[in-house]
């Protein structure tokens, strides 16, 4: 049905419209539909999307406790594999892309955008076979964090063990 | 009153990154490594423990965090075992994420097809 209307739609304008009015109507049309850039609408989408996964952290972190009866930091420990888990998981089936664009920074910032590259990567790779498909394209994305982590780490810590001591 | 400090912190963060992803070039990519540097320089002087002490999990589940624990295991090291500390207790905290990441990443590709 829309198939149709489509093609009357495109016959009328052939035979009513010269190709220069077209192109301007067209440009008009577009432009009353295209999505305009909303950077506010995007950050607000961002600050309650990364502050509703912070509170499910605290909250999971505080479920761990009290049912599993283990040590905060266990718990916390836990509480990263678990989104780790969900994020390899939703990338793997392929709903994390979509995710992220109806969610923004919310769901990249956190440590399931670790997970998510690393996943991410494996996949696109895989046609490339187990070794150097998976194996030398797993840290393609994620590498760079992991990099300059530690040599920031290794910087930082060497100017505290130097000049404040360490405790 | 750690759920919300959880929620306006994590919220924060992810309002700040949303905002320079939108004003400039910069990939996610980009705004991971700086926040991970970001990360590693608060934990230096003990800021972060101070704000996880405050925060909770919200602190904890930032990419912030894994900066935070590469310094920490390596000063606890370093505490005990010197210098040398500051190599071998790198991965100390953060091997759980890094192992659970690149883990669970193989046996998803291995077991599910991708899509497209």
């Amino acid at each position: 049905m829309l198939k149709f209307f489509c093609m009357v739609f495109f016959i009328l304008d052939k035979l009513f419209l010269g190709d220069e009015m077209r192109n301007t109507k067209y440009d008009k049309i577009a432009n009353l539909h295209k999505a305009p850039e909303n950077r506010l609408k995007n950050a607000i989408i961002a600050f309650f999307s990364g502050g509703v996964m912070g509170f499910l952290a605290e909250l999971i972190i505080e479920v761990f406790c009290m049912y599993l009866h283990i040590s905060r930091i266990d718990s916390a420990t836990l509480m990263i594999m678990f989104f780790i888990f969900m994020a390899a998981f939703l990338t793997a089936i392929g709903i994390f892309d979509k995710l992220v664009q109806v969610f923004k920074c919310g769901l990249l910032i956190p440590i399931t955008g670790f997970a998510h590259s690393i996943t991410s990567s494996c996949l696109d790779s895989k046609s490339e076979g187990l070794i150097y498909g998976i194996g030398s394209n797993a840290f393609k994305l994620a590498g760079s964090v992991i990099l300059y982590g530690v040599v920031s780490a290794w910087f930082f810590g060497m100017i505290r063990f130097i000049v404040g001591g360490v405790g | 009153m750690l759920l919300l400090n959880s929620f306006l912190f994590c919220g924060f963060i992810c309002l700040i990154s949303q905002i320079i992803l939108d004003n400039s070039k910069l990939t996610p990519g980009h705004i991971t490594s700086i926040l991970v540097v970001i990360g590693a320089f608060l934990d230096s002087f003990g800021i972060y423990d101070f704000l996880i002490k405050k925060i909770g999990g919200g602190a904890q589940l930032p990419i912030l965090s894994f900066g935070h624990s590469l310094v920490h295991g390596a000063l606890a090291k370093a505490n005990n075992v010197g210098f040398l500390g500051l190599f071998t207790g790198m991965f100390d905290l953060c091997a759980a994420g890094i192992a659970a990441a690149i883990i669970f990443a193989f046996i998803f590709t291995i077991i599910l097809r991708p899509k497209n």
